[in-house]
């Protein structure tokens, strides 16, 4: 894929604007459709369009794979991350209620957390695999 | 739909086959969007289309092979499916009229999500207000299926690499 001139200048032009939208789509989820699992989706998405454009080894350079392996774990935390902090405020496990003095802005609170632990971890899954299934080849080359 | 499952059916070439499927992926989500079920219908064009029809390539790659042998005896498999597909549509008959309104699931607990969650949440997405916060507990275990089914292929893909590091 080295050669494909356009190719490489249409998707330096795009990815941005991917990455962008699966912003839109995490913190914009509570007003309108998406959340935490279509952004984690689209960030990986557009992740692995950069890795089949400009080669895995350049992919790898941005997106290391401990913080990929990093991320697969984070995003399980910090969601049951937030069901502790229910706890610790003196609620019920995944209360979100006690999140905040306001009960409904406390709802939203969780909610925020929660859906950003989704899109982490559903990013940093669909990525490794990626990684792993990419990474085969090179290996077996090599051995 | 059915011109792309019926290609994807006959088809013998597994890339013809892969390409096939993320447009069925497309034409799904599609139906989804028309359903009213959008955030569905986003992740089946993420998913469906997007990931899974990059992996199968990626995977299509490493098998180095581009055609399946014709099958011998397609008989049992399409009997299987048949009688499957038979039993399926046979439960559909004891469903209730589509978008009944007076249907047992929209008289369960729906019309509370519907009429409390912008109330009790703030939050007008009430697909987003559900999954988050009264279904939390099935979105964690969902999180953690993802996690597990992450571990679960590095734990497999890195072993091979380890063991040829080995020898």
């Amino acid at each position: 894929m080295r050669h494909y001139l356009v190719l490489r200048v249409i998707a330096k032009l795009v990815i941005p604007f991917m990455l962008l939208f699966a912003l839109y789509v995490q913190f914009h989820g509570d007003f309108g459709p998406g959340g935490g699992f279509q952004a984690g989706v689209i960030i990986a998405a557009a992740l692995i369009f950069y890795a089949i454009v400009f080669g895995l080894p350049t992919a790898r350079r941005v997106v290391p794979d401990r913080v990929v392996e990093t991320m697969v774990a984070a995003g399980v935390l910090l969601y049951a991350g937030v069901g502790l902090a229910g706890l610790a405020l003196g609620g019920n496990y995944l209360d979100y209620f006690v999140l905040a003095a306001d009960p409904v802005h406390g709802q939203h609170r969780g909610i925020f957390w929660v859906e950003v632990g989704v899109a982490i971890t559903v990013s940093g899954v669909m990525l490794k695999i990626f990684y792993l299934f990419a990474g085969r080849r090179r290996a077996d080359d090599e051995a | 739909m059915v011109v792309a499952v019926v290609a994807l059916a006959l088809q013998r070439n597994l890339f013809a086959v892969v390409v096939l499927s993320g447009v069925y992926s497309f034409l799904m989500a599609s139906v989804l969007v028309a359903l009213d079920a959008v955030d569905v219908a986003m992740t089946e064009a993420s998913v469906g289309a997007g990931i899974s029809t990059a992996l199968l390539l990626g995977a299509l790659y490493l098998c180095g092979a581009d055609h399946t042998k014709p099958l011998h005896r397609p008989l049992v498999p399409l009997a299987v499916s048949l009688a499957t597909g038979a039993v399926l549509v046979y439960g559909l008959l004891g469903l209730p009229e589509f978008s009944d309104p007076q249907a047992p699931i929209h008289r369960h607990v729906a019309p509370r999500y519907l009429e409390d969650a912008v109330r009790e949440t703030g939050v007008p997405n009430v697909v987003t207000a559900v999954l988050a916060s009264y279904r939390g507990y099935d979105t964690l275990g969902e999180t953690t299926v993802v996690f597990t089914a992450g571990v679960g292929v590095i734990a497999l893909l890195r072993r091979r690499r380890g063991e040829k590091a080995g020898r």
